[in-house]
């Protein structure tokens, strides 16, 4: 493999430097390096990244290939600046065994554009009564170490218990889908002001939040560490902040819509802003962005999730919850994080590589941007500004809630172990 | 008005006090012996009702036919979903067979908005109930049974309900009718309190222009009108309540009760009734009681309804009369 040279560009926001990549790994960092032989671009202006590693992503296949298959979704992922996905186990069938990890797992390889980590399902079928083959799935050339039953919550407590105490032994981590499932029986939107005059089921915090209470006092208990989804509320960062300064193993994840969007939007009855959990107040998402800041969130993770067109072309109630987020997700943390001042590139570094890279021990992502690093880099232009146009994603769904909205900031390269996956903003 | 009846929110005053006046002159047609005008002839109406409601769906076809629309009635029984279909085709099919008007019943909350925003169809579209969001043709019929009974048929022209208090029962969380009676009735200056049990009141009800009180007994001697809601029995299997009888003790309308009320007081039901659990036999066949004056007021309105949004403009509104007399 050839020589790269990125000329200029500010490592995580800091001073204009250059770094030297040779074949996979970085070989140089510094200023005035020798050219010689090597690809130059010139990046003046732009902001170098540790390539972005996402907690949280479906991909689709195997199952629903007709919304996102492996491929394209590393596609939109490499397009959105990450080198490493962590693909969600609720597919069909769920990845709940060493074959279905293993295949996801091999193509993500055979994809090229981004590594797919698989994350295993806690129990059998995601139904909640009995533990899958955890070791099974951790032992497999997939080597998972997060295992969740996103879209359910394990809700019932013994088995969230023994699933906490079980992966202990192969130091894995339970990422928790905080929904209490009576409380959200035909819940269809956040609970409150916006649900009463909508007529719409509501989807009250409480439900996010006592299963967080519950499951960090749990965690607590067995001494083991667990992981929250896509945490949503005001409420939910109370209890996070409180189990973290207990010195409990927590660790919680943001996704970029709930940065930025509220329930308000629901007015519309476009079921884009379907999501679950779905969509909250201002309060809600002032909270959340300072808890990122202060690291009571750790990370930030996509909860991309497509869906095809017919299944958001419809009435509310009839419409799929999920959106789309890996192609936009560094732009809205750019602009509720960065541009707010709440958090610095390098902020936007650990809250989008070093942290969730460590919480799903993932090897070789989330490392320093320095010689003898892997490559896995990311170019950011911050000074683009542009409108999101559904049509030229990469993924092969466009259930976006920002068509037409103006985002700062674009991906200009991507690469992954050396090799660009992006070039200019597009595919390489 | 707007294009489309979606939300009794979207009305102004004058728009709500302009329906109940075309309602009072469609009113008087329904007094003749030819109880037909022939202002919508060649218009298409189509009733698209994806739930089950004889009453209502006889109401606008009555009201559609008075105005001598061609009507057409589309029966979707149970979801666009279950049925196979979407809302968008079936949207697509009516469109394509040039529907002028689209009256849609639908079990989600919301359907009715996304056919008149989504750009599937050019009619206008009115809303005859959706899921448990709103029922504005039914607020407006309330409206218009109250300014009849409190003002007068007469009197009443070109005012509104300033200062009238209204006392709305039941389960609210789950009514669209209550939801759409909080925002015409406030529109037109009535001071609205919400009974129910506090189960059957939304999270983010502070919100609405109007009280909220857990006691009927403490807002009796102070209304207007009392509007008791139907309350499905199976709402107590998901704990919103004990039993039947409790609720019927602490929340039904009987004689006693009745009797606290202003004389000069009526009791309002959007129907069906379910007797003996919100409401006696005794308080449901009383002179007080407005149930089927409704049920006439509703052919009134859907045709006030109808007509200004496919007919009329506000300045054709005078011409209504004159048309009545050509037809007499």
């Amino acid at each position: 493999m050839s020589k790269i040279i990125v000329r200029g560009a500010r490592i995580l926001g800091g001073e204009p430097q250059d770094v030297l990549i040779d074949g996979e790994t970085i070989a140089e960092v510094g200023t005035g390096l020798d050219a010689e032989g090597a690809t130059v671009i010139e990046a003046e202006g732009q902001i170098l990244l540790p390539g972005l590693v996402d907690l949280h992503t479906h991909l689709r296949e195997p199952g629903r290939e007709d919304s996102e298959t492996v491929l394209t979704g590393t596609k939109a992922a490499a397009v959105g600046g990450f080198t490493a996905v962590h693909a969600m186990a609720n597919t069909f069938p769920v990845a709940d065994t060493a074959g279905v990890v293993e295949q996801v797992w091999r193509l993500g390889k055979e994809s090229g554009y981004c590594d797919v980590q698989p994350v295993g399902a806690v129990t059998v079928g995601l139904e909640g009564k009995k533990l899958a083959e955890l070791g099974a799935m951790h032992d497999s050339a997939a080597g998972v170490k997060v295992f969740s039953d996103d879209g359910k919550c394990v809700d019932d407590a013994v088995i969230m218990r023994r699933a906490l105490e079980y992966v202990k032994a192969f130091d894995g981590v339970v990422a928790q889908h905080a929904q209490e499932p009576r409380l959200t029986e035909g819940a269809q939107m956040n609970e409150g002001i916006v649900s009463a005059e909508l007529g719409l089921g509501g989807w009250p915090a409480v439900a996010e939040e006592s299963i967080i209470a519950r499951d960090v006092l749990l965690a607590a208990h067995v001494g083991s560490r667990v992981h929250i989804c896509h945490l949503s509320t005001a409420g939910s960062v109370e209890i996070v902040r409180w189990a973290k300064s207990k010195g409990w193993n927590v660790t919680a994840e943001v996704t970029p819509h709930h940065l930025l969007l509220t329930d308000e939007l629901v007015r519309t009855y476009n079921p884009v802003y379907k999501v679950n959990p779905p969509l909250r107040t201002e309060a809600d998402v002032l909270a959340l962005r300072e808890a990122l800041a202060d690291g009571t969130i750790d990370c930030v993770a996509t909860d991309h999730a497509p869906h095809p067109h017919e299944d958001k072309d419809c009435e509310w109630a009839a419409a799929a919850m999920g959106m789309v987020g890996l192609e936009t997700a560094l732009s809205v943390v750019q602009q509720t994080m960065v541009d707010t001042g709440l958090i610095d590139w390098a902020g936007v570094a650990d809250r989008m590589s070093f942290r969730p890279a460590a919480i799903g021990r993932l090897e070789g992502h989330g490392r320093p941007v320095s010689a003898g690093e892997p490559a896995n880099l990311t170019l950011v232009d911050p000074a683009y500004r542009g409108a999101v146009d559904p049509a030229g994603f990469a993924s092969r769904s466009r259930n976006t809630p920002y068509e037409g909205r103006e985002l700062p900031g674009r991906v200009t390269h991507t690469f992954l172990r050396g090799r660009a996956t992006v070039v200019d903003g597009k595919l390489a | 008005m707007k294009r489309h009846l979606i939300s009794a929110a979207d009305l102004t005053r004058d728009d709500a006090v302009l329906i109940l006046d075309t309602a009072e002159e469609m009113a008087r047609v329904a007094d003749r012996p030819i109880k037909k005008l022939p202002t919508l002839r060649g218009r298409t109406v189509v009733n698209l009702f994806f739930e089950d409601s004889t009453r209502t769906r006889i109401s606008f076809e009555a009201a559609a036919k008075r105005l001598s629309a061609d009507v057409i009635n589309f029966s979707a029984k149970g979801s666009s979903v279950s049925k196979g279909e979407s809302l968008k085709d079936t949207a697509l099919t009516l469109e394509a067979m040039g529907a002028d008007a689209v009256v849609i019943r639908h079990g989600a909350s919301g359907a009715p908005y996304r056919l008149a925003t989504s750009g599937w169809i050019d009619g206008a579209v009115v809303n005859a109930g959706d899921g448990t969001h709103e029922h504005p043709t039914q607020a407006l019929l309330d409206a218009f049974t109250m300014r009849r009974r409190l003002v007068g048929p007469d009197a009443g022209l070109g005012r509104d309900l300033e200062g009238r208090r209204i006392t709305i029962v039941g389960d609210i969380l789950h009514s669209r009718v209550a939801r759409s009676n909080v925002h015409l009735l406030t529109t037109l200056g009535a001071h609205v309190t919400l009974v129910a049990p506090p189960t059957l009141v939304p999270v983010g009800v502070e919100q609405w222009p109007c009280d909220v009180s857990y006691s009927l007994d403490d807002v009796l001697a102070k209304s207007d009108a009392v509007m008791m809601l139907r309350v499905q029995r199976e709402r107590m299997n998901a704990a919103y309540f004990p039993t039947e009888r409790e609720y019927s003790r602490r929340y039904g309308l009987d004689g006693e009760r009745m009797a606290k009320m202003p004389e000069h007081a009526v009791v309002m039901h959007p129907g069906p009734m379910v007797r003996g659990m919100e409401i006696t036999a005794e308080v449901a066949d009383s002179d007080r009681c407005t149930v089927v004056e409704q049920v006439a007021n509703g052919v009134s309105i859907r045709m006030a309804v109808l007509y200004l949004l496919l007919g009329g403009s506000d300045t054709a509104l005078s011409a209504a009369p004159a048309r009545t007399e050509e037809n007499k």
